[in-house]
């Protein structure tokens, strides 16, 4: 295709780059701000009030070497694999078996108990009657309670049902000729169609696990062993309740490093998840268009 | 029911449906003999039914908290039934007022600012031919939208304390000197929009990329033949293509308004900033989690909730009519 090249034209094109070009520098500043600050020299970085592109002064990697030893950040990276991890498998456990039941045709009144079930999206019982009964049925300060509350959610549901309606009834036959039972039709036949769906599901369902602190706050009020990562970054970032600054190697140097130590958290805790993302982003959007066509 | 008493009526084909009746006692019988040959279905169906009443149902049930003096040890049936009096403690109380201000203010800002950006986003880079660019400049937007909401927080309040460089970038602007931005009233909703905004321009334009590039080709080589330039061609084809996707978004978001999220406020609020950034959630939060009142918190939830859904079932209404496709 060819266009013509009128000055109006060019004009436009590079006002456009230009403000793509500002878009994408306010979209990597800071986290190069965070990534060079955590390496600057501390007495610089303190008192230097403008964004930073190279690092200030000569390189200091000690507050990565605080860090390093800082045993609550490392178990709540910890935690924070394993809730992932559970919270993943047990979504996919249930999210199949859910998009299974609802997408069979023969299933007994299918579509009362996705109704029955989509009601939930509409209205639920909110954050304290919840929490009450998480609380009742002994959740409240387990591992478990960062795990099974969130596994399954109806929107997944029904992605899985729309994806699993699509393959072909021939095939859940053919296999049933051949003597299988439903679970085999179920994880042998109709989930191996259906996996761009479920990668996009176990996507979202980690980011969202990643991402949550709120859940930790409201059913781990006592159990900072159990903290996800989360928490602990709030605590390091936001409520400066964290005891990293005051940790025994640095009494006197500990306010000086306070800054440094801060950014270099974010930096450990934030930047497996930039390396991956590149990678998985396709998945993103073709969960994004999913989510689109079928709400 | 319906299901099954066809399928027994179906005598032609006796061998798949063997066992199914027709008759006065008929549904009972031929529910258990589809139960009987369907059974792992029907062990789905008790699992994912079981996990929906524990975690879904029974926080409804719970919803009678709201007329109780709820005491956790007494239980749900056996508190104190106080009738409407924590709905009146709220609707009375001095803080009724200004947390449906916040909350609408706050809803409905993010509605106008983060609504619109990201599709003015997807239209500028859709005007870029050049691949290597667009895409690197789309993949750079998506970056914040994977640093977690405590650590873009975190930023936030740093960036905005006493020597934050937006703080200082504030004070060289206006004249005057650095403070804690999140302490004045004036600055907490702009810097909440705005890294709203940082959050999710880039993410959010996905969806209208995607729709841009479906949009028909041949449509563009029509309105050049007709002599259409590059402005008018946006115009006509561009925006018409994604103006069905535009109308969706826009209607979902709509019916979300009322519902702003505790999680982000809670981060970035404090107690000095409490007159602009104290929304629905986050008072349901302190009133119910910290000071441990839950008829009343459960109370004021039970109202934001209904509000809510009265909002997504007009939104939900809106939208079947306009564009006949719905979200439930």
């Amino acid at each position: 295709m060819k266009y013509k090249i009128t000055p109006g034209r060019v004009i436009f094109l590079i006002i456009d780059v230009i403000i793509l070009l500002l878009v994408a520098f306010v979209c990597v500043a800071p986290i190069i701000h965070i990534i060079m600050g955590s390496i600057s020299s501390p007495e610089k970085l303190n008192v230097y009030t403008k964004l930073i592109f190279r690092p200030l002064g000569k390189v200091d990697l000690t507050p990565y070497r605080i860090i390093l030893k800082y045993k609550k950040l490392w178990m709540a990276y910890r935690n924070t694999l394993i809730y992932i991890v559970s919270t993943c498998a047990l979504t996919a456990v249930l999210t199949s078996i859910a998009g299974y039941v609802f997408s069979r045709k023969r299933m007994f009144m299918r579509n009362f108990f996705m109704l029955l079930i989509s009601f939930t999206m509409l209205f639920n019982g909110g954050m304290i009657p919840t929490y009450i009964i998480i609380r009742k049925i002994g959740l409240v300060d387990t591992p478990y309670s960062m795990i099974i509350p969130g596994a399954l959610s109806v929107f997944n549901i029904i992605l899985m049902r729309t994806s699993m309606q699509n393959v072909p009834q021939e095939l859940e036959e053919a296999a049933r000729i051949d003597g299988a039972t439903d679970i085999k039709v179920l994880f042998h036949v109709i989930l191996p169609l259906c996996k761009a769906t479920f990668a996009v599901i176990m996507l979202f369902t980690a980011v969202a696990k990643w991402n949550d602190y709120f859940s930790a706050l409201l059913y781990l009020p006592n159990k900072q062993q159990y903290y996800p990562l989360q928490m602990v970054l709030r605590e390091i970032l936001i409520t400066t309740t964290s005891d990293i600054t005051n940790t025994q190697s640095l009494q006197n140097s500990a306010t000086m490093y306070k800054k440094a130590i801060e950014y270099a958290c974010i930096v450990v805790s934030t930047l497996p998840i930039l390396c991956i993302y590149p990678f998985v982003q396709k998945y993103f959007v073709t969960g994004m268009t999913l989510g689109a066509v079928k709400s | 029911m319906a299901e099954i008493n066809k399928k027994g009526k179906k005598k032609t084909d006796k061998k798949q449906y063997r066992g199914y009746i027709v008759g006065k006692h008929a549904f009972f019988h031929n529910l258990w003999v589809d139960i009987r040959r369907n059974k792992v279905l029907y062990i789905f169906l008790v699992i994912i039914l079981v996990y929906f009443g524990i975690f879904h149902y029974a926080p409804m049930v719970g919803l009678v908290m709201a007329f109780e003096k709820f005491t956790p040890i007494k239980g749900f049936f056996g508190s104190k039934w106080i009738g409407l009096q924590n709905f009146r403690q709220f609707f009375t109380g001095p803080y009724i007022g200004r947390l449906i201000k916040n909350t609408v203010i706050i809803g409905v800002l993010d509605l106008l600012v983060n609504f619109p950006a990201p599709i003015i986003f997807a239209l500028l880079l859709n005007e870029i031919r050049l691949k290597a660019f667009k895409r690197s400049v789309q993949t750079i937007s998506y970056m914040p939208y994977f640093i977690s909401s405590v650590v873009a927080m975190g930023l936030v309040v740093g960036f905005t304390k006493s020597g934050g460089f937006i703080s200082e970038w504030v004070a060289r602007m206006t004249g005057g000197s650095s403070q804690n931005l999140l302490n004045s009233s004036k600055w907490f909703r702009p810097i909440y929009i705005l890294s709203g905004t940082w959050q999710s321009v880039g993410y959010g334009s996905i969806i209208y990329l995607a729709a841009l590039s479906s949009v028909d080709q041949e449509l563009y080589d029509a309105a050049k033949v007709d002599g259409a330039g590059r402005v008018r061609q946006c115009l006509h084809v561009t925006i018409p293509g994604i103006t069905p996707m535009i109308i969706m978004m826009f209607i979902m978001r709509m019916g979300m308004v009322f519902s702003v999220g505790a999680d982000k406020i809670l981060l970035l609020y404090n107690a000095s900033n409490y007159d602009v950034s104290d929304v629905i959630n986050t008072y349901v939060y302190r009133v119910g989690m910290l000071d441990s009142n839950f008829g009343l918190a459960t109370a004021v939830g039970l109202f934001n909730s209904i509000i809510g859904t009265i909002m997504l079932m007009t939104s939900n209404f809106i939208l079947k009519k306009t564009t006949e496709v719905s979200m439930f």
